[in-house]
């Protein structure tokens, strides 16, 4: 009798939180209201934007401050304004000649570094594949990658003046000169970081050289390739305002060289305020475009 | 007894600049069709290599796999492997992931709408039809290794080969996919080659368990029939006398006669 006792005492144990569970499971959870969602989105937005925003009337303060008195050598920002005031508010006038509205030099920048660009990142991807792939052609090619690559953008424009004697295809050039390197490095990289698991995976399904290219090596190498890209854009809008300045014609970068040779400092000072924001926006299109291509790549 | 797959003495040295080393030694195995083979040894005994070998990854020093009579010394989707760590694509989807092996496979024997159709059988063979559409860093790692074997599964491999799949998986995780293994070798007869390191996966499994020494070069020390009847239950062997003593076997050969003295 005292042996049979624990035996039961534990089935009633087990048997009890069974049936007082059941009915907890099927209870709905409690949704917070819908004005709560809403308030917490704004109060997250807040936090986000209103700190640059102090951050900048601060600045624009002190700039103010600092540039108002008579005799400064730069315009405060209320005189900027002022100044570029048509140039803000009509930006696609064309009075021929380089005598346009800022929306046009830009456009025409924009298309320089799609063309150099578009050039460099095919020619670097392609360049990436090989040097990623072949043992022979990384010892053959890397160590003039890692000179040229050190070379400053605008060194290379005499040069391709002289071999193109216009101006045009020389930007176009040294867009492509200054932007591939980096693309060619990381894709070489992502190449030689395959894990052999999916070249085995190739392996055992037998893809060809061609399929294994499209459905392993560039899927698998994307976030480097991408990477290179992102560094890519941002050195070629570097490069072109500075090759602009040199060629002129219509363009920012010899906008800004044309305001500096007229004394409109003002002028000067919104391009400059164009040309950041253009290439910050360039950056977020490439790094927006890598999320996309690469979603489900990057985690495993 | 026909030999369906070979291996005829195998021996595979490994060079790095002067040095050499032999990890595989004369290893001679014949494996019947429909059969369930599994190789154990401590790690470093040099198992998985001789499975790169069978799955063509890498070449034997000398020797050969005949697979049917013939040489084979190149991979393919005769041999398929499920891999230990599922190695599915991340940026395909589970059914694009086996649609890969299949598209190759069967690329003239079967239409679009049939292949179309054997992925999603194979699929349902593994309970994962519903989660065609998910990426694999959306399922669980049982899952994957389920992706893993149904996009083996659906190339028809003559010899299904499994390296350590369950390894990687908590226990009860395993338990349930080394039941599934079970039903659908029962079901679909496939002759399969298993690397383990679990003794108890092992007995329970397969029908010839071979044991191999430590490295470096690392023989076959014994192979030992498990003359369990199938269909076989998990519960009903933690008790049966066979399995116990088949269990005790290997035990011993692993951890008496043939001790892993680095680990110790």
């Amino acid at each position: 009798m005292a042996m049979n006792m624990p035996a039961t005492k534990l089935d009633v144990e087990t048997a009890k939180p069974v049936g007082a569970a059941a009915p907890v499971v099927a209870m709905t959870p409690k949704r917070p209201p819908r004005s709560e969602a809403y308030a917490r989105m704004a109060r997250e937005t807040a936090v986000r934007v209103i700190p640059p925003l102090v951050v900048i009337a601060l600045l624009t303060l002190v700039w103010e401050l600092v540039c108002r008195r008579a005799g400064s050598a730069l315009p405060p920002p209320s005189k900027v304004f002022k100044d570029t005031k048509e140039l803000i508010f009509d930006p696609f006038f064309d009075h021929g000649g380089i005598d346009k509205g800022l929306f046009w030099h830009l456009s025409a920048s924009l298309q320089r570094v799609a063309l150099g660009y578009s050039i460099s990142a095919i020619a670097g991807i392609a360049l990436g594949v090989l040097v990623g792939q072949s043992v022979w052609a990384m010892r053959g090619l890397d160590p003039l990658f890692q000179v040229l690559r050190t070379i400053p953008p605008l060194a290379w424009l005499p040069l391709s003046l002289a071999a193109f004697r216009d101006g045009q295809p020389s930007a176009i050039f040294v867009i492509f000169i200054t932007s591939i390197w980096p693309i060619i490095i990381n894709t070489a990289v992502g190449i030689r970081n395959i894990p052999q698991d999916y070249r085995n995976v190739a392996a055992v399904v037998q893809l060809n050289p061609l399929e294994f290219f499209a459905k392993i090596m560039i899927p698998a190498a994307a976030p480097y390739i991408f990477t290179g890209l992102r560094i890519g854009i941002g050195l070629s809008w570097l490069a072109i305002i500075a090759a602009e300045m040199l060629i002129g014609g219509v363009g920012i970068g010899f906008f800004i060289w044309d305001a500096w040779n007229s004394s409109h400092i003002s002028e000067i000072i919104l391009a400059l305020f164009y040309v950041g924001i253009v290439g910050f926006v360039l950056d977020r299109v490439i790094a927006g475009l890598g999320k996309i291509v690469t979603r489900g790549t990057a985690q495993n | 007894m026909t030999a369906y797959l070979k291996l005829d003495h195998i021996d595979k040295i490994f060079t790095r600049g002067a040095a050499t080393t032999e990890v595989l030694k004369d290893i001679n195995l014949t494996i019947e069709k429909g059969e369930y083979v599994s190789i154990i040894g401590h790690s470093g005994c040099g198992k998985s290599t001789l499975l790169n070998i069978i799955a063509g990854l890498t070449n034997a020093s000398t020797g050969g796999v005949l697979l049917e009579e013939r040489e084979v010394n190149s991979p393919g989707p005769d041999r398929a492997v499920v891999f230990q760590n599922h190695s599915l694509l991340p940026w395909l989807t589970v059914y694009e992931n086996v649609r890969l092996g299949v598209d190759k496979v069967f690329a003239r024997t079967k239409t679009r709408a049939e292949r179309d159709a054997w992925v999603m059988h194979n699929l349902n063979l593994v309970q994962m039809a519903h989660a065609r559409d998910k990426r694999p860093s959306e399922i669980s790692g049982g899952m994957k290794q389920r992706v893993g074997i149904a996009r083996a599964l659906a190339m028809e491999p003559k010899v299904l080969l499994l390296d350590e799949p369950f390894g990687a998986l908590d226990a009860l995780t395993r338990a349930h996919l080394q039941d599934s293994v079970m039903a659908l070798h029962q079901k679909l007869g496939n002759t399969i080659l298993m690397i383990t390191h679990d003794v108890d996966e092992a007995v329970l499994l397969s029908d010839r368990i071979v044991m191999m020494t430590n490295g470096p070069s690392a023989r076959i020390g014994e192979v030992l029939e498990v003359p369990l009847a199938r269909p076989r239950k998990r519960l009903e062997l933690a008790t049966n006398a066979t399995y116990l003593k088949c269990r005790q076997r290997v035990l011993e050969f692993l951890y008496e006669r043939h001790r892993f003295v680095e680990a110790a």
